[in-house]
């Protein structure tokens, strides 16, 4: 948010700074002084914890880089050398092994809050769609990264997600079928594959840091958004970023990393499927091809389309529509917190993905396929016709009139008990 | 209007959920292999506090040694791994005696011929066959798999392993086996094409634990489940400081945080 700068260098070498490379200046004023809604909850942590977990899985990464040899023989025997003969390397192997399902953890609730509490919405809709661009490219890194283990579920994931490409083939014969061997590097998925896809698991993560830069910049013009959408209009709608969201970050991070640790000390394999401790048999397909969890909703919606291309198509759309919502959404205000209607689909939509998970770890047949296919329409549905038609005729409840009156349970609101005096921070 | 525990409540929910989510559709494959029996056992590793039973790991390592070697390899295995802290820990004499009983090829020499030699602590275990066809080739056309990870590459690894032992059980009789298989309801269609490698008084104990099938099913288990997690006592070890620190460190920072928040208007 742009607001005059406060920062006053008091060493000689600090001002000698200011006035070259004032980055210091910049830290200050973004990071330190940063005007920020008063009212924010313990859903807004999410955005410091994803941070948090690019630098885990960076630094953990670049490590297991130096000992990891993408061959298709030696892969999967590297992988546990790591785990048996570098020091600590079993540590690091299983914090990027469970780093991964954090940040994936961390992304869904992060995104639900912005769909929740309509922050894609003007003047957010760049912030927004660079999240959705940061969403597909830690997909394409875990996948990568999935495969780097050579086990038999990376293995198959691959042969099935890189097959997918060959759909292609129903609009220009053979194009499709090129397209796979060109991926492959080959005619079918092997040692040249694995080394593109670990130069490509090196390469995407720095992306990933490009796009975050951008995405906090775009979120210092607007600033955040709050759990009423209401914009700051006066100084007591804000209080600067430091100490109050620092501390408060800080604790939620903290409780999320003990979850993390937790599952890296004493479930480290509780995520992971046990065929992937299997080496790669290009000659034996395993039973059932499962992707990590954090695809399984996707997976289940590329499944429910009978036609391979449509298949492909919904699939990407599935992702792709999200950068679409704030103009999909045409509501007038942003809070769901005064959206009457609107409340029980969203909490449906949620349902419904978690539904569209579990449905993607089942065989496509049967009663799944049928309600993988009824989930998928809700999905469609949702983003398609829901989010524009209930935001054009609903009308929303009273509102505060401003994010202090919310907090002091002042304006329209009212009626609330005495114990909501308390300190904003136990909201 | 608003109830002003609920937002954090319904988070907490929330996260709960989803969490509670991502375990149960990371179980669910795990179950859809079919009607295999497996039995839940007692072991001493599991639980964060878990710990191998050196004994225990020892009489594994007996069994592994005098039958399953003939057949499986250990290919991640190094002898020194056997003396290692958090193993079966042999003495380092034992643990170079069972290195020279094994046959290492090496090579070239000065004549660019290769050799063998007795075995050395840092060398790997060596594999019973040269290659998966010689494997094969001595086993009427199966492969009997590395163990190195077996643990870890079943569901339920260690109750797998141990169910897989000791489920020979006598053949139903509206089952007709194939060639060179046996029945066992431990395993994926309960044909498998590894005759029952234990029974009974088939390995010598010399610590005083009964030589029975059942105690023989365990050791090597828990024998496995070690190769495949040599690092878990470390592990476990580690992560009980790590998180007593995280806890404190958690209940500080919501102290602090309190207090600064305490001093906003409101
Ligand atoms: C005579 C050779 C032989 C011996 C001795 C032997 N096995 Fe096997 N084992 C096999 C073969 C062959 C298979 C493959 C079975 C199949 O795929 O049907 C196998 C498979 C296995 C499997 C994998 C089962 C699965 O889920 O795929 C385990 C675990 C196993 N053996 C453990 C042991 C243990 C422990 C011992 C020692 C107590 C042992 N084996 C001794 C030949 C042997
Ligand atoms: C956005 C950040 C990243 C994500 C989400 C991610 C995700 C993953 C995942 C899911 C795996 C498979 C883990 C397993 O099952 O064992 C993996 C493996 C791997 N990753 Fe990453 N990764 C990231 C960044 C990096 C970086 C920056 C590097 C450095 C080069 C790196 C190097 C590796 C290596 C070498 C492996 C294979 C070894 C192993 O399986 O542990 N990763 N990654």
């Amino acid at each position: 948010m742009a607001h005059a700068s406060s920062y006053r260098p008091n060493t000689a070498i600090g001002k000698w700074f200011d006035v070259r490379l004032p980055v210091m200046r910049m830290m200050h004023d973004q990071f330190n002084d940063f005007p920020t809604p008063r009212n924010l909850n313990y859903l807004w942590t999410f955005g410091g914890i994803l941070t948090f977990f690019l630098v885990v899985q960076l630094a953990t990464g670049i490590v297991l880089a130096m000992h990891y040899i993408p061959h298709e023989s030696m892969a999967f025997d590297s992988v546990e050398k790591i785990m048996r003969d570098v020091n600590w390397g079993w540590l690091l192997r299983y914090m990027h092994a469970n780093g991964g399902s954090m940040f994936f953890l961390a992304v869904y609730i992060h995104i639900a809050r912005g769909m929740y509490y309509g922050s894609y919405k003007a003047p957010r809709e760049i912030l927004w769609v660079i999240g959705v661009f940061i969403f597909l490219a830690m997909m394409a890194t875990a996948f990568m990264g999935y495969s780097l283990v050579w086990g038999q579920m990376s293995f198959w994931a691959v042969t099935v997600i890189t097959n997918l490409f060959s759909s292609l083939d129903s609009i220009v014969d053979g194009l499709g079928t090129a397209v796979v061997q060109w991926i492959w590097g080959g005619f079918s998925v092997g040692g040249p594959t694995l080394t593109r896809l670990f130069s490509l698991h090196y390469l995407l993560p720095f992306i990933i840091t490009g796009l975050v830069i951008l995405h906090i910049w775009a979120l210092h013009v607007p600033g955040s958004n709050n759990p009423t959408g209401i914009d700051i209009k006066s100084k007591s709608d804000a209080i600067p970023f430091h100490p109050y969201y620092t501390f408060k970050d800080a604790y939620a991070l903290c409780l999320f990393v003990i979850l993390f640790m937790g599952l890296v000390f004493y479930a480290p394999n509780f995520l992971a499927h046990p065929d992937n401790y299997i080496q790669a048999n290009p000659l034996q397909t395993p039973p059932h091809i499962v992707p990590e969890w954090y695809f399984l909703p996707f997976y289940a919606i590329l499944r429910a389309i009978p036609d391979k291309l449509f298949g492909v198509i919904a699939f990407a759309g599935s992702i792709g529509l999200l950068a679409f919502l704030p103009w999909l959404d045409t509501s007038k205000v942003k809070s769901t917190r005064y959206r009457p209607i609107y409340k029980w689909f969203f909490a449906l939509f949620i349902i419904n993905t978690l539904v569209l998970g579990y449905l993607g770890a089942k065989p496509a047949e049967g009663m799944y396929l049928l309600f993988a296919r009824i989930g998928t329409a809700f999905y469609f549905a949702h983003l398609l016709v829901v989010m524009p038609v209930v935001g054009w005729f609903e009308k929303p409840s009273a509102m505060p009139g401003s994010i202090t009156d919310d907090v002091l349970g002042k304006g329209s609101g009212g009626g609330r008990p005495s114990a909501a005096t308390a300190s904003p921070g136990r909201r | 209007m608003r109830n002003i525990a609920s937002p954090k409540r319904k988070l907490l929910l929330a996260v709960a959920a989803a969490v509670l989510y991502a375990a149960s559709v990371a179980g669910t494959p795990a179950k859809a292999a079919g009607e295999q029996t497996i039995e839940t056992q007692k072991w001493s590793f599991s639980g964060p506090f878990g710990m191998f039973d050196r004994g225990q790991l020892q009489r594994g390592f007996k069994v592994y040694k005098e039958v399953c070697a003939a057949c499986h390899g250990l290919r991640l295995l190094r002898f020194r791994n056997l003396g290692e802290p958090g193993g079966p820990e042999f003495s380092s004499a034992a643990v170079k005696a069972l290195a020279a009983e094994a046959e290492v090829q090496d090579g070239p020499d000065d004549e660019g011929e290769m050799f063998t030699r007795p075995g050395r602590p840092s060398d790997a275990f060596v594999s019973p066959f040269a290659n998966k066809n010689a494997a094969r080739a001595a086993n009427n056309g199966a492969y009997p798999p590395d163990l190195s990870v077996m643990a870890k590459a079943r569901a339920r690894g260690p109750d797998y392993i141990y169910s897989l032992m000791a489920g020979y059980k006598e053949t139903p009789d509206d089952l007709e086996l194939a060639e060179g298989m046996s029945y066992n309801t431990a395993f994926p269609g309960h044909q498998i094409a590894m005759a029952a490698p234990l029974d009974d008084d088939a390995v010598e104990y010399t610590d005083g634990t009964a030589p029975t099938l059942e105690n023989y099913s365990k050791d090597i288990s828990a024998f496995l489940m070690w190769a495949a997690e040599p690092k878990l006592e470390e592990r476990h070890k580690l992560g009980f400081r790590f998180m007593i620190y995280l806890i404190i460190l958690a209940g500080l920072l919501y102290l602090v945080k309190r207090r600064v928040w305490a001093g906003l208007k409101h």
